[in-house]
This record gives C-alpha cells, structure tokens and sequence, in this order.
C-alpha cells in the first residue's frame, strides 16, 4: 500500500486521514474535496451559527495541519468525476489520480425544488456557503421565514428564526413530521415543540408553487390553493446521496453505495459517511437489509475505520453501531439513538416525563425481546445509558429496569435538591 | 495518562458516557461529571473511543502516547 486516496473533504473524510496517519501509515495519503474549504464542522450551520452575533471559525484543522503533521496533500475545489475500479484510478477535473486504496465519503447534497435554485430568497442548508448566505438573509431585515420539510434541518432553521424573531411557518407533506425517523406519535410530540414556540406548523400540504416577483421569492401556493407570503424560503426536504459520479464505475449504487459489513464497496474501496450503505449486524435480526446514516457520529466513526481498513484491507472487521444523533430547537435538545423500527408505535414505552406537551420526556422503542431505540427532549442525562443497553442487545426487561433505576435516582436527587435549598 | 475537557466546547451530548461510563457522565442538567482525570491503562482504550467520538471535539487527552 503506498498510496490512500479519500474523496470528501468532510468529516468522515477527515477522520479518515487522520485515523491512518495516528496508525502510523507511511505511504502518500490525497484528501479530494469538492468545496474550496478546508473540512468544517457542519452540524452548528444550521443550529448556532445562524444565530449568533459572531460566526465561529468553522473549520476542524488549520491548512499547516494537513502539510504538516499529517503530512495529507490536499486537493481542494474540484469533485471527483469518474472512478475506475479495475484500473485503480480517479479523475478529478482534468487531473487523473492512481490510488491503492481507495476511500469513498462524498457525502450528500441538499435537495431543492426543481425551478427554484435561482430565485433569490430561496435557501437550502447543507454547506458553509449556503449558511453564510442563509444567516445574512435571516438577519438583514426578513419578518417572515416559511420552511418546507419539517425534518431535523427544517426545524432547526425554523426554530433559529423564532429565535430571531421571525414569524415562522413550517408545511411538511406528511401528515406526522418525523414519523420515519421517530415514528408516528413521537412525531407528534416533537410538533408540539414547535407549537409550544409559537411556529406554525401546517401537516398533509403539499407545495404547489413557489411564487416571486423579479426573481426573488414571494410566497408558496399550497395544494389547497391558499398562499403564505414569505421572505426568505428554506428548502429542508432532504439530501440525496454524492453518487453521480459513480456512474459506469461497477459499484452498486442503491441510495448510496452499497458495501458489505466491513464497508467495503469493491476490492480495495471502502465508503464512509452519508454515501455508505451497509448492513449493521447490531440491527439483522430485528431490521433486515442496509443502512444509510446522516449523523455526525457515523460519519466519524466510519470515516476512520473505512481508511483503515483500506490500508489494510486483510485486517477488515465488521463495523456496527448505534446511530446516534441529535437536533437543538429553540432551547432544547431532541436526542436519539439506535433505530425506530417499522410501525414502532405500538412498541414504544414513555419512560420518564410527558410527551403530550413536547417534554421534556424519555421513550424507549422495542423491536422483538430486544430495546432498539430511545428518544429523549430536554432530558440529556438519559439516552446514552440505554445506547449501552442497545449496543449490548440487552432485552426489553434490561431496559425497563434501567428505567426504573433512573426514576429512583432522579427523584433522590430532586429531594436533596429541596431539602439544599431549604436549609 | 490524563484526560482534558474543554469546558466551553462541551454540551453535555453524551457519547463519551456511552462509551467509557466509569470516566464520563451526563448529569441532568446537561453538564459533563468526570468520574476521574487520570486515566488507566485498561481505560485508555474506551477513553481514546470517547475522545474521537465527541461531536464538539471538546476532549482530549495528555501524557504517554502509545505507538
């Protein structure tokens, strides 16, 4: 192995680099990145960056870090454009580059609604230069914000603007936001967050048409034929994986690129990030089939052990895990981790708290004998100790224990508390 | 080996306590309780998972490296 290649100058790329580098790798190691910046840490884009007075500097390492102690040639602002498996080559621009192992971690790109990239007032949130621009916009005198898709990224930016007192609406087509991710009724109880803020949230609408005026953005026509007016319009209805340019390479490409367990996607390539699909064994038995993660943590995680096992691909382990991710609204913090399985209402035990008002509270999800999942808003201490109890395959009874143990431990602390500020 | 946190980094997010929970732990509030500073031997290997799992980087850690 004397030459590593990692495409995505992102997280997951970045930790690929890294993670070769603190093993002791000794061969050439190229970072491909599509964006002119240096990889930045993209989470707090469309969370605290859009609020603050200052911006952060958003970037993970300096320029000398990747000269020196990395010792990672970086080549910046251009996209890879072709790869070729058999003859172990990437082009990038008119640059063709010859690799020995070969990480794949594009990432995804935001989706837009077609016709509308142009219109000015009209933002996604993906990249750095889409946060820039979408913080300029909320802040340079804006009073209403509409939001489609009340995903994660929706909500986020939604809550941001109530933050900056904008009137705020959120159309989600699905009759229960979140539903696929957190399942129906945990769905509902994130809503009412929204609510609880004073952001509209209107479900089960369809977007009809984006309307403007010399080409800046107006307002929506909704199926129903009523208009919101807006200012500024923030497309969160999703990305779509970075695979284009995998087109005639061989790879399988199935909403994302398709890997085996120790994520490797042909002899000598292996993927990482929000463009890997894998099967994590940690789910086999109760949510068959692969998956694609979108969390910070994943793409950390498998950025480093794709390069790894690039590097040294006789040494490749299976890789699972329990996805984790979180979302800050308004002052609060929604946190999940493991998986939400299919038709999970039915299966979900609200452990701790009241999710009819929006929280805080706790919910754990079961799938089969085994605790697969749990949510909590506004409750931090609580969904890592059941990500243990996942990670583990520990049984539902496991989880309820625990559960109860938290309740004790909770109302314990709550009574020294009292009986602190009493004396 | 010993164990940094940036306090102004941290968020209380919670995956080093779900990976090392005899090092880490997320009190209620939110804030971070660490259960020790100095780190042993058999710990370092949950505690270098935590470190790199940190999604504020907002740990670290000083002292001996291992090769």
């Amino acid at each position: 192995m004397t030459h590593l290649v990692v495409v995505g100058a992102s997280l997951a790329g970045l930790r690929a680099v890294e993670a070769v580098r603190r093993d002791g790798f000794d061969g050439e190691v190229t970072l491909v990145g599509a964006e002119e910046h240096l990889p930045y840490d993209r989470p707090p884009l469309s969370k605290e960056y859009l609020a603050a007075e200052e911006c952060p500097d958003p970037r993970y390492r300096e320029e000398e870090t990747f000269a020196g102690d990395l010792d990672v040639a970086l080549l910046l602002g251009t996209p890879a454009s072709a790869l070729d498996t058999a003859g172990r080559t990437i082009a990038v621009g008119d640059r063709t580059l010859s690799w020995d192992g070969l990480v794949i971690a594009t990432g995804a790109h935001a989706r837009t609604l077609p016709g509308t990239e142009h219109l000015e007032g009209v933002h996604t949130v993906r990249t750095l230069d889409d946060a820039v621009a979408l913080r300029a916009a909320l802040r340079g005198g804006a009073r209403r914000l509409t939001v489609v898709g009340a995903g994660f990224i929706g909500s986020e930016v939604g809550a941001v603007g109530r933050k900056l007192g904008l009137e705020v609406t959120i159309l989600e087509a699905l009759e229960t936001p979140l539903a696929r991710a957190v399942g129906e009724r945990m769905g509902r109880a994130l809503t009412h967050l929204h609510r609880r803020h004073g952001t509209e949230v209107r479900t089960g609408v369809a977007v009809e048409e984006v309307l403007s005026s010399d080409g800046r953005v107006t307002g929506v026509r909704l199926g129903d034929g009523t208009e919101v007016d807006t200012d500024v319009l923030v497309v969160g209805i999703g990305a779509s994986p970075a695979t284009d340019w995998l087109d005639g390479s061989g790879l399988t490409i199935d909403d994302g690129v398709v890997a085996d367990e120790t994520l490797a996607a042909a002899d000598g390539v292996y993927v990482a990030g929000d463009v890997a699909r894998w099967p994590n064994a940690l789910f086999s038995d109760v949510a068959g089939g692969t998956m694609r993660l979108e969390h910070w943590t994943s793409a950390a995680d498998q950025g480093g052990r794709a390069a790894r096992h690039a590097v040294d691909p006789a040494a490749a382990k299976p890789y699972e895990t329990v996805p984790y991710f979180w979302s800050d609204w308004y002052d609060g913090r929604v946190q999940f981790v493991g998986i939400a399985p299919e038709g999970a209402d039915e299966q979900i035990e609200v452990v701790a708290g009241d999710d009819a008002q929006g929280g805080p509270f706790t919910a754990i999800y079961r799938a089969g004998d085994r605790i697969v999942g749990a949510l909590a808003v506004d409750m931090p201490a609580e969904v890592m100790k059941y990500r243990r109890l996942i990670g583990g395959r520990k049984t539902w009874a496991d989880a309820l224990e625990l559960a109860e143990q938290r309740r004790v431990q909770r109302a314990q602390k709550q009574a020294a508390k009292e009986r602190g500020e009493g004396a | 080996m010993r164990i940094n946190v940036d306090w102004d980094r941290c968020t209380g997010m919670g995956m080093c306590e779900s990976l090392a929970p005899d090092v880490f732990e997320v009190d209620d509030d939110g804030s971070l309780i660490l259960h020790t500073e100095e780190i042993s031997a058999d710990q370092e290997g949950e505690v270098r998972e935590a470190v790199a799992a940190c999604p504020t980087e907002a740990l670290s850690l000083d002292g001996p490296i291992d090769a």
